[in-house]
């Protein structure tokens, strides 16, 4: 009876094993065939839109790694994406904090409904993030980002990191959730800096 | 400056002004609640209905170039069976040697039985703000409102199941595009938000349980009902990505990612959405 008990654990151990197996397989799936099925899904696509559909070398890493890189990987994409920054000719990081603030509001540019000629991107920066007290509908997939500048003490090295992390924010957290603004030429260099001001300038809403 | 005090007076500010924000959010949460309480109060009183009516009579009616009704389509429990049948998609359909979804089925379907054009279907086949339902979608309205009460039962278990889930998996975790977004940047976290908007974490099962069977659903700020392949194409397009093909293989096995996760749930179809 004794023996009888044993072998049934081993068989209910052995049936756990059987039964983490097909799960196991079920998460494998074929990269090819990933592919093929996100390029089928958007045949309209024009030919301008093409790269969209293919992850760069750093989002396949990210991707595989649920965001969450080994230190190789991690080391590997913050020097590559590092290398991706573009810097203001006139090394000047903080510019206009009103135009920043407009640009944090816009969520305009790049839908494939977003044909207005003149309007210009936007950064969406309240989607993700609180930055003034005055807005009060901010997302919170982003840290709270109340008194940035002032809890800096307004420092060029931090403005500086500031305009760093919204070029390109792999540089600094790899596998960060935000957008790489700069690299991925959604905002240009001087809307950048103006939403850097957003944050560092001591007259920005934001550090009051 | 004393800099405990300044931190503390800084942590303060920032409860005040978090809290300010949390107790807007509830205003708006609890005002959407009770809009849902009255309409369960009125179950007949969700514009969905409509559609699912509409959607009904699309279904019996002899239409399309072959002028033969939708009731020999076989949704998975038998030529013309729409009780329960919603609940039991995405599956794989051996006349098709694919797993469809409620709405890919119904387009299989159209363009068999009916000989409708796939390509005309396919075209513009979500409604715009304002607009009606198209055809197909209120016929899916009608198929799921007849699984409506029902838990998600969805076996997928066939080897062609599995690989649709398994490939939903992946994309919804494939970051790419101009913004670098997954479905998993929005959705892979509780509690999180978009301006005043939650987010599901959808790879929860908790949480898939609660939203993913009240899809189709009236959209309150669009004023139409939207399938959940309109509501996967709308994500693609928040994310800066093209347009997604109703039907199209990522698009069940998204679909079918989030039926997985979501069985067991309730089926609360039509539902009502902000």
């Amino acid at each position: 009876m004794m023996r009888f008990a044993k072998l049934t654990s081993v068989i209910v151990v052995l049936a756990a094993f059987a039964s983490s197996a097909p799960a196991e397989q079920k998460s494998k799936v074929d990269p090819a065939r990933v592919d093929t099925a996100v390029k089928s899904a958007f045949p309209g696509a024009p030919a301008d839109w093409q790269a969209r559909l293919t992850p760069d070398e750093t989002m396949q890493q990210c991707s595989a790694a649920n965001n969450t890189p080994a230190t190789k990987v991690f080391e590997a994409i913050q020097a590559r994406e590092k290398a991706a920054i573009k810097y203001p000719a006139d090394g000047k990081f903080v510019g206009d904090w009103k135009k920043g603030e407009a640009l944090a509001q816009s969520g305009y540019g790049l839908r494939f409904t977003d044909t207005a000629p003149d309007r210009v991107n936007g950064g969406n920066c309240y989607a993700c993030h609180q930055i003034t007290r005055q807005e009060l509908s901010f997302g919170t997939i982003g840290p709270s980002l109340l008194q940035y500048g002032k809890n800096r003490n307004f420092s060029e090295a931090d403005a500086k990191r500031a305009y760093e992390k919204i070029y390109n924010p792999h540089a600094t957290f790899p596998c960060s959730l935000m957008p790489r603004f700069g690299t991925n030429s959604v905002l240009t260099i001087a809307q950048i800096v103006d939403i850097v001001a957003l944050l560092m300038s001591p007259e920005s809403p934001a550090n009051k | 400056m004393n800099w405990g005090r300044w931190l503390i007076g800084g942590l303060a500010a920032v409860a005040a002004v978090s809290s300010l924000a949390v107790a807007q959010d509830d205003e708006t949460e609890k005002a959407i609640e009770r809009y849902r309480q009255m309409l369960r109060q009125d179950p007949w009183s969700n514009p969905a209905l409509l559609d699912a009516d509409r959607g009904e009579d699309l279904w019996k009616a002899p239409r399309g170039p072959k002028n033969v009704s939708l009731e020999r389509c076989d949704l998975g429990k038998g030529p013309g069976v729409v009780d329960g049948a919603f609940g039991e998609l995405p599956r794989y359909f051996a006349d098709a040697k694919k797993v469809m979804d409620v709405e890919t089925r119904l387009l299989w379907c159209m363009e068999t039985l009916q000989g409708f054009s796939r390509a005309e279907l396919i075209k513009r086949p979500h409604p715009a703000g304002g607009q009606p339902i198209r055809e197909l979608g209120a016929i899916a309205t009608y198929i799921a409102s007849k699984s409506n009460g029902m838990k998600f039962a969805a076996k997928l278990d066939h080897p062609s199941e599995r690989e649709m889930v398994a490939l939903g998996e992946a994309i919804f975790m494939r970051r790419s595009g101009p913004f670098d977004f997954s479905c998993a940047t929005c959705h892979a976290e509780s509690g999180r938000r978009i301006r005043l908007q939650g987010l599901p974490f959808l790879s929860d099962p908790e949480a898939a349980r609660k939203v993913v069977g009240e899809w189709p659903a009236y959209r309150v700020s669009s004023t139409h009902v939207m399938t959940m392949q309109h509501r996967l194409y709308d994500c693609y397009w928040q994310m800066r990505m093209p347009e997604l093909e109703l039907g199209s293989d990522a698009s069940v096995a998204l679909a079918a990612y989030l039926v997985s996760k979501a069985v067991g749930g309730d089926i609360a179809a039509p539902g009502l959405k902000r």
